[in-house]
């Protein structure tokens, strides 16, 4: 590479000539303050708050999209740039509403955080507040425009990462605002609910939508019987929204916490995971023996529904229709559960706590009441339930380890890797293979389908049969292979296809994470509960082995068919 | 999302002849958006959704953007424009002489706010920075007719002229 010599701050560096002033700043060991800038998206030099002096330039310069040349000096610290960034918070705190104390972003908000970091101790401009209405128009995310500093990160994120390109910038200056086309709701353009937009927001301006009062509501109600699921990637990122490392592993602590706040049945979505790969599994193997529509494309993931859904109607029929394992899940709850367990199944409420925003409206879906009632009542992100945590006063890291309760918290290796791009992929073919073979599987390990790269591909030899199988994460790549399916050029079998950057674990209900790695650690987490399982195929769960032989019947059967299966419809939002 | 016909005709005629005409001019040029839009809109008089639609469509660009860029030249215009365009002037000499209580005799008048149009399509309210009549101050133009030394009292003998 290419390196270019500098000074920073008085100190000589050889940097990549391909950097930006900002970039050549880290490796020189200064924090320089950034806001509208993100590390893994297009930097735009928006907000001006990393403004540095360059000898010979004429005024302060935005460091986050100025780039490196030989011999260039930069200074980051001098009074005219401290008070010209403070300037800039100050004058963005001007017109934003200060309503920090009970704002759902308090304590994790970036302009905050950089108010505090720039020293600023008063803000000496009293300017025009905006009055925008708040956008609440969905199930899984609320906008006030009012908290927004027009940073666009949102935009980019939505176009770059997702490729969606819900929002853009519009009108101009004071009343610039960042608003999906029309200005209209997010129920009435092309958002997946993803959420991404919220991961990257740096204030209160796009935020998950807080559904925690009426399952409060509804532990508190005696004659209720609250049952909860935990979605894989939400063990791996709790113990971060509680102030644990990235990636920690929260498991037992996550369930004797759900214990204490009050639910009365702590089970686990990867028994329902394990469910989907048995009826999913079942089928593939359908579709590949009778000339089904191929690839078959996943469906666990309800942002790339939506997405396929409203861009490719046209191929909804390579979607599996085995439902997600929050809906096998909510299912089962007030049918099967409630007949085990002897409840009324109108005095049950299901409960899911889930990585993801898209899986609360998911769950309002009109068809998800197989069980003849709301099969899941309410979903509650990974931060929601770690808000939960903290107002119930339990200190987590003091928590000793539960187990979760039987028999739907029985679970397989094979149900956790959900939580990670390619894990049902990788889950499936452990019980697929041995479905085609009838033999044992040595190496479960299927690494080709792991990992952050953005579309992986593989083949395999499974009994004889050739088996092309495609991983993609992030909507930007899902596009990607759908224009190649669209276009005939796509001659896989079985595709994969999880919204999120790195799958669940980099969903939209994930607590925020500016760390690099964190997405990798969040991974490592979720591989390591699967070596730590005992079983790790879906098929050997003998919690599902009992389901089906006492009173699902067969994969694919009638009972599954009603409960477990869905279908998709081309969805209009205007 | 859609970008099916939304009037009654069932999707047989296509409404956007004109519009197709436009676009199969600039199919090959780059960057081609803005002067697509300018004639679209001389064409149909004002940037329709389903117009704003079908271009986002035909040019693959997403509709956010669009309405980015639509919502940022003020030629560009999503609702109808009325037959006549009166603008009020806000600029330094109009305002020290009252160009705010000008505005406001005259969207009291037509009962619309500023950048609105009356419902009968007759009148739409815009205002400009200066119209380099300072001497005239406070001033407005009709249409091509400039209008000075305003009062607001006056205001509805000349907007009667254009009723």
């Amino acid at each position: 590479m290419e390196m270019v010599n500098m000074i920073i701050d008085g100190g000589k560096f050889k940097v990549p000539k391909n950097f930006t002033i900002l970039e050549a700043t880290r490796i020189a060991g200064v924090k320089v303050p950034t806001l509208c800038n993100h590390p893994e998206l297009r930097p735009e030099g928006n907000c001006r708050v990393c403004v540095v002096e360059v000898k010979g330039a004429r005024s302060l310069v935005a460091s986050c999209v100025y780039p490196v040349s030989e011999g260039m000096v930069v200074n980051t610290n001098s009074p005219a740039i401290r008070e010209a960034r403070r300037m800039v918070v100050e004058l963005l705190l001007a017109n934003h509403p200060q309503d920090c104390l009970s704002c759902q972003r308090n304590l994790h908000c970036e302009l905050q955080t950089i108010a505090a970091e720039v020293g600023v101790r008063q803000v000496r401009f009293d300017g025009e507040k905006k009055n925008y209405p708040l956008d609440n128009s969905n199930p899984s995310l609320v906008r006030d425009q009012n908290k927004c500093i027009v940073c666009g990160r949102c935009i980019r994120a939505c176009s770059e990462r997702q490729g969606v390109h819900v929002y853009s910038f519009a009108n101009r200056g004071f009343n610039t605002t960042v608003v999906p086309a029309f200005n209209q709701g997010l129920d009435k353009v092309s958002c997946t609910y993803c959420g991404q937009c919220a991961s990257v927001c740096p204030t209160g301006a796009i935020v998950i939508k807080d559904d925690t009062a009426p399952v409060w509501q509804a532990l508190a109600n005696p004659a209720k019987h609250v049952v909860v699921q935990t979605a894989p990637a939400v063990r791996v990122a709790l113990g971060e929204a509680l102030g644990m490392p990235p990636g920690s592993v929260v498991t037992g602590k996550m369930v004797a916490a759900l214990k204490r706040l009050g639910f009365s049945k702590v089970f686990d979505t990867n028994f329902s995971a394990d469910l989907t790969i048995m009826e999913e599994g079942a089928e593939f193997l359908d579709r590949l023996k009778n000339g089904g529509t191929l690839p078959m494309i996943t469906s666990c993931s309800p942002g790339w529904v939506n997405f396929a859904e409203l861009f490719y109607p046209d191929l909804l029929d390579h979607l599996s229709t085995a439902k997600s394992p929050q809906q096998m899940f909510g299912a089962l709850v007030k049918t099967y559960y409630a007949e085990q367990a002897k409840l009324d199944p109108a005095n049950v409420i299901s409960v899911s706590i889930m990585p993801c925003t898209a899986k609360k409206a998911e769950a309002i879906r009109t068809e998800m009441c197989a069980s003849g009632y709301r099969d899941v009542d309410y979903v509650l992100t990974t931060t929601e339930l770690a808000k939960m945590i903290q107002e119930a006063g339990i200190d987590f890291h003091f928590l000793a380890e539960e187990n979760y309760d039987d028999p739907m918290g029985i679970a397989t290796g094979a149900g956790v890797i959900f939580g990670a791009s390619g894990g049902v992929m990788e889950a499936a073919l452990r019980t697929v293979s041995e479905l085609i073979t009838g033999e044992e599987l040595e190496c479960i390990d299927f690494k080709d389908v792991r990992g952050l790269k953005g579309v992986k591909e593989a083949t395999l030899d499974i009994g004889g049969t050739e088996v092309r199988v495609a991983v993609v994460h992030t909507l930007l790549n899902a596009r990607k292979i759908m224009d190649k399916i669209r276009a005939g050029e796509a001659n896989y079998h079985f595709i994969e296809i999880m919204a999120c950057p790195g799958g669940c674990i980099g969903g939209g209900g994930q607590p925020i994470s500016m760390t690099n790695d964190f997405r990798q650690k969040r991974i490592d987490g979720i591989y390591e509960c699967d070596t730590k399982s005992t079983i790790r195929k879906s098929h050997l769960n003998p919690a599902i082995k009992e389901l089906y032989t006492s009173w699902l019947g067969e994969p694919l059967g009638e009972k599954s068919h009603k409960l477990l299966h869905t279908h998709y419809h081309q969805q209009y939002r205007d | 999302m859609s970008n099916q016909c939304k009037c009654n005709c069932g999707g047989k005629s296509n409404a956007f002849t004109q519009l197709d005409e436009i676009l199969s001019k600039y199919q090959n040029t780059k960057g081609a958006l803005i002067p697509v839009l300018q004639e679209a809109q001389s064409a149909y008089g004002y940037l329709a959704r389903e117009v704003v639609d079908y271009i986002a469509e035909k040019m693959n660009i997403p509709v956010s953007q669009i309405y980015g860029v639509v919502t940022f030249y003020s030629q560009f215009h999503l609702n109808p424009r009325g037959k006549n365009i009166i603008r009020v002037c806000q600029g330094t000499a109009c305002h020290v002489r009252g160009a705010k209580a000008i505005l406001k005799a005259v969207e009291d008048n037509l009962k619309i706010a500023a950048g609105e149009t009356t419902s009968d399509l007759n009148f739409t309210l815009e205002t400009v920075a200066c119209l380099g009549a300072c001497g005239l101050a406070p001033v407005m133009m009709v249409n091509d007719d400039t209008h000075g030394r305003l009062t607001p009292e006056g205001i509805t003998e000349i907007l009667d002229k254009y009723r």
